[in-house]
């Protein structure tokens, strides 16, 4: 014996099933809609190149500006020293992404300073050496580390002439959702490429330097400040005779 | 040369074991020290952002090298035709693939992600000289094992010269390739040369050597297995050689280095001024690893005692692990250029303030890390001999030398 159907049972059911599908799906319809309409779509072309220009004579003696706001910005800062490491070694094994350097001419006697950071070279040594091309240069000259294949094996390390990078030698708890971070990989200076993919223009170090030591932007875009400024002022690379055409030049040491 | 035969290794039981289980716990250790590093991060080790490559380096590298050094027998043998190391190409190929084997395991086991070690064998760069190297260990084992096969079964024995002469040419490569991770690095002082490469080979030569005498006078002297003057002291000889080598290669690169004033610096730290590297130049590369080792091997009476010779051989590894410590880790300590015609005052991040050096000290997992890897070579050593047939029953003079049988 078969029972009568419930028209309004299935009336309810097919409203209920409807209502959860859209409820499932739409999430990613609009997500998919909104990423879309981001600049983020298009591949990073190689008509921009990021630069810095770093006028040492701006640069303060004991001002670490750059130094905090890069350790915020890159969460840095949320690394703790392990339970039972020494103030001095846990130093040595922090990772930095920018420091300031003090430098006295061996003839002259005159003291400047200056920041060091990655120098995001067009030929990266530490890309050259890397095994399975974790160590990578964007079409738009950033420098950086694909966190998914570094093994961690410390050889663009070794190569880096500037010791601009960090490996990450302790468990992590906390780190910003911009910058992916574990332990045993390593990393470095990236000109905050977080802000650039998302419509940024300036680097944490930059908008931190009261003193406008720091200008960014882009070197092939002859308008840029970046690119003005390196026209008006005479400027250098950091071992030069390395011909790794670094895209952060000095003025003044 | 009268027929050879070959036996496994038939040391009493209760000492085998013995041995497998002192060995065994050795591995052991390294192997906690591994998880400890692994789980803890690597603050526990003496490696800081300066110095990257510490102690397990040292360990791994030396193996490496000592593992394509310990092949130079069977290539004497099958590549140069000497009929006389014929009988001691199997131990030679084995301890080829043993000691890789053990360097390599050192080598993964301190990566920051040992776990990814299948996308180091997925994802190449071929651009890096570790790329290549992965394809040349894995081939050169490959290789090797092959050539055991062509040496130990009886069909396959007219294969062995052409293999061997692939295993000798691989190996050439492959030693190359290692020293070229450092001569290929432009950023450190005391690496970017091009000599660093030949260097690195006439090392492994004498370090694969003297690993290799040590096994064979141990499993002959154990076994109770005739092993004749002769054939030692051909290979006494031989390490002498390769040492002697060692010393003109080490001549030559500190001297080349000493005629540019660029280099000057970085020799008066290594020769001079760099603490415990200066002595570990001194002491261990030079006196007790290179001239204590040719007194002994050169020596009429000593270099014929089998105890001297064991000596000799020791010291040659210890001055083995010395070179590679102070070419691996004093490379590092020696503060990079960054700024010359500057001395760099005050720095954020030690870039070798008045020249100082950086600073580091090795930590016990590092080095127990580094001594399971040696004893993980020669575990798989014994285990290979004891089960299948690589040591000749005999290696008396009148067996290898049939003139002397008369």
């Amino acid at each position: 014996m078969s029972q009568p159907i419930d028209k309004q049972r299935r009336a309810f059911l097919a409203t209920a099933s409807g209502a959860a599908a859209a409820t499932a799906v739409a999430p990613g319809v609009f997500l998919h809609a909104v990423a879309e309409a981001a600049p983020r779509d298009s591949a990073v072309s190689d008509s921009v190149r990021y630069g810095m220009l770093i006028d040492t004579s701006k640069c303060a003696e004991g001002c670490t500006d750059c130094v905090s706001a890069c350790d915020r910005e890159n969460g840095l800062d949320m690394l703790l020293k392990p339970e039972g490491a020494s103030d001095q070694h846990w130093d040595m094994q922090r990772p930095r992404w920018i420091r300031q350097v003090k430098l006295k001419n061996n003839l002259t006697g005159r003291v400047t300073a200056l920041p060091m950071m990655c120098q995001h070279c067009e030929h990266p040594p530490c890309v050259d050496v890397c095994p399975t091309g974790a160590s990578f240069r964007r079409a738009d000259g950033i420098v950086m580390v694909d966190r998914h294949t570094c093994i961690g094996c410390r050889y663009c390390m070794m190569a880096c002439p500037y010791n601009a990078r960090s490996f990450i030698h302790e468990s992590v708890r906390l780190k910003p959702t911009a910058t992916p971070r574990g332990k045993g990989c390593v990393e470095s200076c990236n000109f905050c490429v977080h802000r650039l993919d998302n419509g940024g223009t300036t680097t944490a170090c930059q908008d931190a330097c009261q003193h406008g030591a720091i200008v960014f932007g882009d070197l092939r875009d002859p308008n840029s400040a970046v690119s003005k400024a390196l026209a008006q002022y005479p400027s250098e690379q950091i071992r030069a005779d390395l011909k790794l055409n670094t895209g952060v030049r000095y003025t003044d040491i | 040369m009268s027929k050879i035969h070959y036996r496994e290794w038939g040391i009493e039981s209760p000492r085998y074991w013995g041995l497998l289980a002192v060995l065994a716990a050795i591995v052991a250790l390294g192997g906690f020290a591994t998880l400890y590093m692994e789980h803890e991060g690597h603050w526990v080790t003496g490696m800081t952002n300066q110095v990257v490559w510490g102690t397990p380096h040292v360990f791994a590298i030396f193996l490496i090298v000592a593992a394509s050094g310990a092949l130079n027998v069977a290539s004497i043998g099958s590549v140069f035709g000497q009929k006389m190391y014929k009988p001691l190409a199997r131990l030679s190929g084995l301890m080829a693939i043993t000691l890789l084997v053990g360097g390599l395991i050192v080598l993964v086991l301190d990566l920051g992600q040992p776990a990814r070690l299948i996308v180091a064998m997925t994802t190449y760069n071929f651009k890096s000289i570790f790329a290549w190297n992965i394809y040349l260990y894995v081939g050169f084992l490959a290789i090797v094992a092959v050539y055991l096969f062509t040496m130990m079964e009886r069909k396959a024995n007219r294969y062995s010269h052409g293999v061997g002469v692939l295993a000798f040419v691989w190996r050439l490569i492959l030693t190359t390739g290692t020293g070229s991770i450092f001569g290929f690095i432009v950023a450190r002082q005391g690496y970017d040369a091009a000599i660093m490469a030949p260097m690195f080979i006439i090392m492994s030569f004498a370090y694969g050597m003297a690993l290799y005498l040590l096994v064979l006078m141990f499993t002959f002297n154990t076994d109770e297995r005739p092993l004749g003057d002769m054939v030692v002291r051909r290979l006494k000889n031989l390490l002498g050689v390769f040492v002697a080598a060692i010393f003109y290669f080490t001549l030559v690169y500190h001297l080349t280095n000493l005629y540019g004033t660029e280099n000057h610096a970085y020799e008066a730290f290594i020769l001079r001024d760099g603490g415990v590297y200066t002595w570990v130049f001194w002491l261990g590369w030079v006196l007790l690893g290179m001239v204590v080792p040719m007194g002994i091997l050169f020596h009429p009476a000593l270099g014929a005692q089998r105890g001297a010779i064991t000596i000799a051989a020791l010291l040659v590894v210890l001055g083995g692990l010395s070179a590679i410590y102070v070419i691996v880790i004093g490379g590092q300590a020696f503060p990079m250029s960054m700024f010359p015609g500057y001395t760099v005052i005050e720095s954020g991040y030690y870039d070798g303030v008045d020249g100082m050096a950086r600073a580091y000290s090795p930590s016990l997992p590092e080095f127990l890390l580094g001594l399971g890897g040696i004893a993980l070579a020669l575990l798989a050593t014994f285990v290979a001999v004891r089960l299948l047939q690589f040591l000749p029953t005999s290696l008396a003079d009148e067996v290898v030398d049939p003139h002397l049988a008369k």
